[in-house]
C-alpha cells in the first residue's frame, strides 16, 4: 500500500510539476494541484502504464484526489 | 527543411492515388511508413516500390479493425509520430434519393474511422509530447456538391473535428490539421472528354487539375518540424477554385 502511494505521488509530481509536499492524500488534482482536464487524462494513462491496470472511463471520472487514485490501484492493480 | 528522418507515419488509403503520393513524399523525406488500405496487393506493390514499408490492411467500415490499426502501427513502427487520415469512399446520389446505407457508409469510413484512429493516436502522441494528425478533407466540404450530401457532410465534419482536437492537444506538442484538395488528376479525370474537362477548368483559376504530389507537399509541410505552429487549420490545395 505504501509502495503504491509512493509511486502514485511520484507520478503526480512528475506529471504536474508540483512540489512533493503539496501531493498529500487529500489533495485534489484539479482544485489543489492545478491540473486541467487534459492533465487528469494523462495522469490516468500514466497510472495505467505504471501499474499495468486498466482504468475504465467511469472509474477514471471518480478519481479526483491522490487518495482516490491510490485506493483504486490498491484494489485493482498488480 | 522538411526532414522526417527518425519519424514514423501511418497513412490510410495508401493504395489510392493521393494516398500513394503522400506515402512517396513522406518516405522520400525520411519517414518510416506503415501503409493501410483495403487492397493488400496494391499496398505490397507500393511498399516494394518504396524499398520497404509495413503493410497493415484494414477495413475502415469495421470498428474492431479500425480500433486495432493504430496499436498495430505502433507495434510495427515502435512509435507513431504522424497519422494521415487519407482513406475515403463516395456513394453519390441526389439527397432526395439517397439511401440510408449510402449516407451511413460514407460517414462511417470518411468521418467515424478518422475519429477512431485519431483518438487512438493521441495516446502515444501525447506521451511523446509530439505528434501530427493530418486528415484529407475536400473542397466539397466547403462549397458543397450536388449528389454528395453524405461526402460533403463527412468532409466538413472532419474539419470541425480537427479544430476541436487541435484545441485539446496543442499544449502537448500535437498538431491536428486538414488538407482539402480540389480536383486532383486521377483515373477518373483521365476518362473525361476534352469538353467535360474544359467545363471543369472554367471553375479552376489555375486552369488544370492538381496532382497527388501537390496534396502530398502540403501534408509534408504540416508533418514536418517547420509546421509546428500550424494547428486546427484546413489547407486548401485547389488551384484557386475556392479561396475560403
Amino acid at each position: 500500500m505504501s509502495d503504491v502511494a509512493d509511486r502514485v505521488k511520484k507520478i503526480v509530481v512528475e506529471h504536474l510539476g508540483v512540489e512533493a509536499e503539496k501531493v498529500t492524500d487529500e489533495a485534489s488534482f484539479i482544485d489543489d494541484l492545478g491540473a486541467d482536464s487534459l492533465d487528469t487524462v494523462e495522469l490516468v494513462m500514466a497510472f495505467e502504464d505504471e501499474f499495468g491496470v486498466e482504468i475504465p472511463d467511469d472509474a477514471a471520472e471518480k478519481i479526483l484526489t491522490v487518495k482516490d487514485a491510490i485506493a483504486f490501484i490498491a484494489a485493482n492493480g498488480k | 527543411m522538411f526532414d522526417l528522418s527518425g519519424k514514423t507515419a501511418l497513412v490510410t488509403g495508401a493504395s489510392g492515388g493521393i494516398g500513394g503520393a503522400i506515402a512517396r513524399t513522406l518516405k522520400a523525406c525520411g519517414a518510416k511508413l506503415a501503409l493501410s488500405g483495403t487492397r493488400a496487393e496494391a499496398l505490397q506493390a507500393l511498399a516494394d516500390e518504396l524499398g520497404g514499408a509495413e503493410i497493415l490492411p484494414c477495413k475502415l467500415d469495421v470498428a474492431e479493425e479500425v480500433e486495432a490499426l493504430v496499436p498495430a502501427a505502433v507495434d510495427k513502427l515502435g512509435q507513431l509520430d504522424i497519422l494521415v487520415n487519407n482513406a475515403g469512399i463516395t456513394r453519390d446520389g441526389l439527397a432526395m434519393r439517397m439511401k440510408d446505407e449510402d449516407w451511413a457508409a460514407v460517414l462511417r469510413v470518411d468521418l467515424e474511422a478518422a475519429f477512431r484512429l485519431s483518438r487512438a493516436a493521441l495516446r502515444p502522441m501525447m506521451k511523446a509530447r509530439h505528434g501530427r494528425i493530418i486528415s484529407i478533407s475536400s473542397v466539397v466540404g466547403s462549397i458543397g456538391n450536388p449528389g454528395q450530401a453524405n461526402y460533403a457532410a463527412a468532409k466538413a465534419g472532419l474539419e470541425g473535428m480537427t479544430r476541436s482536437l487541435a484545441a485539446e492537444v496543442a499544449s502537448r506538442g500535437v498538431t491536428v490539421n486538414c488538407v482539402a484538395p480540389g480536383f486532383i488528376a486521377s483515373a477518373m479525370t483521365d476518362a473525361l472528354t476534352d469538353d467535360q474537362k474544359a467545363k471543369m477548368f472554367e471553375r479552376i483559376p489555375a486552369g488544370r487539375f492538381g496532382e497527388g504530389s501537390d496534396v502530398a507537399a502540403a501534408v509534408l509541410w504540416l508533418a514536418s518540424a517547420e509546421g509546428a505552429y500550424v494547428t486546427g487549420q484546413s489547407i486548401h490545395v485547389n488551384g484557386g477554385m475556392y479561396m475560403g
